[in-house]
């Protein structure tokens, strides 16, 4: 009667799991867009049929052995205790078993170790918490960020369909050419899943790695860093767009102009008020992760830029933290990753929000002057 | 050869109060102080886990900011590996290789003392660190760099936590071998140990060969951090991939330590309430020894996405799969012993079955994990936290449970309550599933490890495994409330306790003498 009414629960309890599996929660790989990831689905699928009806297979016979050979149903025990046969096949059949699957997994294991032979290269870099794509080729460069608002992951606004996985700058490729992917890192291991893809290899500071895609499809697909690498590790998200080549290229276009007019600005003269405007979306995009919104930062941990003796004393100094960062801090230099506008624009702001109000301010081409 | 016998050292018969336990020298002492540690790091370890899972209940951040977070998956792990499952196991080898040797005590009964007591300051040490500017470790219990060399003033109290855990456990391994290679009774030779004695033999080697390296590792983090070395530290000519290697090289033999003892304890268990002798004694011994030697030759299988040279990446896969065979090997000789037996299904087999059909769940998801280009998609998601949580909860956790039910009668002189064990059970063997299934899911879904927060579609599943977690935490109580129950009551145990029990622990009185074995028995 036990048996019964357990096995029941045990249904209904596998009913319910399997009418969670939404749309919205999807229970297995999915099969993504290009040949290679097609493949490791499948030896997935295949693993997991065999270790399934093996499974069964033991499951089954403990279960028969459960019910049949209990004591309270009169069962006796025999006293069998060995058998040098049986340990032999046992031993066999999972070893050729084994062998059966190591075949397939090595073919493609091979295969997605071949990086030669691409139709071009980028070169990702992960930082804490952010991706810089560069296009070698092409002279494109730009930095990636989480797009997610700080108001909906504080619960303060309804979260959006991307939540989490939405960025300012996605990397974009054409559908159809080999591109290869050279990784590293700036500062601590971080990691480069893309699922549709099935490609995942870490960035280690220091070092590059390499991984190639051919995409079948265009489309949008997102990842996320998969190496822990800090408090933000959670986000830092990757989109990638991919788009027919005619696409690509009028994007490259694009890229490659937008990037000259900003070279352009760094030799304009701002506002204080354009310069403290453009600087909070700069500070709050780059700098309140870890100094957060109010700028207090955390007690012990980031220093506080409200009331600080650099955003408050020489604006030289303050200038050189921001370009060299801080030595044996997770204070990055922000040289190489924000443009002369940009820096210029944060300091401002930095001296002058909060209640600092110094009222000073920088202009591109101090900043310029200082690479 | 020469066993000194306990009634020639002159001290205290049987002493009581606070010295009692400060000083004692018992294994059978030191064995409870290891279990009645083990247990309240449990609910140390327990409530971390319980904070992670309160925060990921929900996608958006609830609770905990997410550097605190990881600080608690960091140190979770720390304290369920090093003060929960590895102490419950000493804690049992100390308590039960004597009595089934046929020994009066360990080999070395004041070192035994020692490495008991080294762990409560590590651990008040390490949990410390929580309330230190900069707070507590967050980089994982694996201590990656150069991410962990971020830690703040946390950082050296950590490292010395470790080194003091390291020196506990070879003590203690020392303590094992000893006992058991010098002070079998007569007529006990090797191939008649339990197994248990077996698999806590070669865990105690395995200790031996991985702590040490373990302690290396974590002390050129000290140096790279504080005396100027660059192992870890590309800019200085070093590689931060040669500590996962050297880590690893640890890692690994380190998860076999923490579940051949409970292959040992499943061993006890199931012939005694199939009332059938374990099937393939010497299979069983050969293919214990073979996963321990294996143990030593797959721990690249972490790092399958650092970068690996195609030959590394097919020896470790290669080698990973073949593990199966052997870990195959002992569930189906379980199975075997099962067969045609004469079962019944009190408390400590229900969670010997319970370990045999989760673990083997656990075993799978390692299959999968072990073949390289689909580890590339499972890789730090939720799959391998579901892989890892399956063969350690439902896995060790539940083998340690079954052994304290086991032989809890023997030790207190009293039967638990059979009624509250099985609601034990059942409800632990319930909501292990409602927690860690799920996860496999997710991780297949993209989910990745260590994050406090994630996209939607990730929603159901994480509330699912946050109910489980709950409801498992919570049914935990049922077993500190027997297990102290059944030290101050019930109904009296007899000598042999269980009707299908053999060995040599069996023949003693329920509770056994302060010094048992004083004079060796003889074995047949």
């Amino acid at each position: 009667m036990r048996i019964t009414r357990l096995g029941l629960l045990i249904c209904a309890g596998f009913a319910s799991v399997s009418a969670l599996a939404s749309e919205r929660s999807s229970i297995n790989m999915a099969p993504g867009v290009t040949e290679i990831s097609h493949t490791v689905y499948n030896l997935h699928m295949l693993i997991l049929g065999i270790c399934t009806l093996i499974g069964i297979g033991v499951f089954g016979t403990m279960f028969y052995s459960i019910l049949r050979h209990r004591k309270s149903a009169g069962h006796e025990a025999a006293q069998f205790h060995e058998s040098t046969t049986v340990e032999i096949i046992w031993t066999l059949i999972p070893l050729l078993i084994l062998i059966g699957m190591a075949i397939p997994a090595t073919k493609t294991l091979i295969a997605m170790e071949d990086t030669g032979n691409s139709d071009m290269t980028i070169k990702i870099t992960g930082y804490q918490w952010k991706w810089e794509y560069e296009y070698i080729d092409e002279g494109i460069h730009f930095f990636s960020n989480l797009a997610t608002p700080r108001s909906e992951i504080e619960n303060q606004q309804a979260k959006n369909e991307h939540y989490l996985l939405e960025v300012d700058h996605p990397i974009v490729v054409p559908i159809k050419k080999k591109i290869r992917f050279l990784l590293t890192a700036n500062d601590v291991i971080h990691s480069w899943w893309m699922p549709a893809l099935a490609i995942k290899k870490d960035a280690i500071p220091g070092f590059i790695n390499e991984m190639w895609t051919v995409i079948d499809k265009p489309g949008t697909y997102r990842g996320q860093c998969t190496e822990l690498c800090g408090k933000d590790h959670g986000f830092m998200p990757i989109v990638l767009v991919a788009l027919e080549e005619k696409d690509y290229l009028n994007w490259v276009e694009e890229q490659k102009a937008a990037a000259d007019s900003e070279k352009n600005l760094s030799s304009k003269t701002f506002t204080l008020a354009e310069l403290n405007n453009r600087g909070e979306d700069v500070y709050n995009r780059n700098c309140a992760a870890c100094h957060q919104a109010n700028g207090e930062g955390l007690p012990g941990v980031f220093p506080s830029i409200k009331g600080s003796p650099v955003a408050t004393g020489d604006i030289s100094e303050h200038l050189k933290v921001v370009m060299n960062g801080r030595q044996g801090t997770a204070m990055q230099s922000f040289a190489g990753q924000l443009s002369d506008v940009d820096i210029a624009s944060v300091i401002t702001y930095q001296r002058n929000a909060w209640g600092n109000d110094m009222g000073d301010s920088l202009q591109p081409a101090q900043v310029a002057a200082q690479r | 050869m020469s066993a000194v016998l306990m009634d020639e050292v002159p001290h205290e018969e049987h002493p009581t109060g606070i010295k009692r336990w400060i000083f004692t020298t018992n294994h059978k002492d030191i064995g409870t102080l290891y279990l009645l540690f083990a247990l309240m790091m449990f609910f140390v370890g327990g409530v971390m886990a319980l904070i992670i899972r309160a925060e990921l209940f929900q996608p958006g951040l609830q609770f905990v900011e997410p550097q605190f977070f990881n600080s608690m998956t960091t140190l979770h792990a720390l304290v369920m590996i090093f003060g929960v499952v590895m102490p419950a196991f000493t804690g049992l080898a100390n308590w039960m290789i004597p009595m089934m040797v046929g020994a009066p005590d360990m080999a070395l009964p004041r070192m035994n003392n020692w490495s008991f007591w080294i762990l409560p300051f590590a651990f008040t040490m390490l949990l410390s660190t929580l309330f230190m500017p900069g707070g507590g470790p967050a980089g994982g219990w694996t201590l990656y760099p150069p991410l962990v060399l971020q830690t703040g003033d946390a950082f050296p109290f950590v490292i010395f936590a470790i080194h003091m855990m390291g020196i506990s456990s070879i003590m203690g391994a020392i303590n094992v071998i000893a006992t058991i290679l010098n002070m079998r009774a007569p007529g006990m030779t090797m191939m008649k140990m339990p197994l248990f004695v077996w698999t806590w033999l070669i865990t105690a080697y395995l200790l031996i060969a991985t702590m040490p390296v373990l302690a290396g590792a974590v002390t050129m983090l000290l140096t790279d951090k504080f005396f100027g070395t660059s192992f870890f530290n590309a800019a200085g000519g070093g590689d931060p991939v040669m500590f996962q290697h050297i880590f690893w090289f640890f890692g690994h033999p380190e998860v076999y330590i923490l579940i051949l003892p409970a292959f040992g304890v499943v061993s006890s268990i199931i012939p005694t309430f199939a009332r059938k002798p374990l099937f393939g004694y010497s299979s069983m011994v050969y293919a214990t020894a073979s996963i321990a030697f294996l143990s030593f030759i797959v721990w690249a299988h972490h790092m399958f996405t650092v970068g690996m040279p195609l030959a590394g990446e097919m020896f470790f896969m290669l080698t990973t799969m073949l593990i199966a065979v052997p870990t195959g090997v002992k569930v189906f000789n379980w199975v075997a012993t099962m067969w045609r037996g004469s079962l019944t299904f009190e408390t400590p087999m229900l969670f010997a079955i319970g370990f045999v059909v989760l673990f083997t769940i656990g075993g799978f998801s390692g299959l999968m994990l072990a073949m390289t280009p689909i580890d590339f998609q499972y890789h730090d998601t939720y799959f391998v936290v579901a892989h890892f949580h399956y063969v350690l909860v439902p896995g060790a956790v539940f083998s340690i449970i079954a052994a304290v039910y086991y032989w809890l009668p023997k030790w207190t002189g009293h039967m638990y309550n059979e009624t509250v064990g099985k609601w034990h059970f059942w409800l632990s063997a319930i909501f292990v599933n409602v927690t860690f299934f799920p996860m496999h899911f997710l991780g297949l879904a993209g989910m990745p490890r260590r994050i406090p927060d994630y996209a939607l579609q990730f929603t159901d599943f994480n509330m699912l495994a946050t109910i489980g977690a709950f409801g498992f935490g919570f049914s935990q109580l049922l077993f500190v409330y027997v297990v102290w129950q059944c030290a101050r009551s019930g109904k009296k145990a007899s000598d042999q306790v269980w009707e299908g029990a053999h060995g040599l622990e069996w023949t003693l009185p329920s509770p056994p003498p302060y010094h048992s074995f004083t004079t060796a028995p003889e074995v047949k």
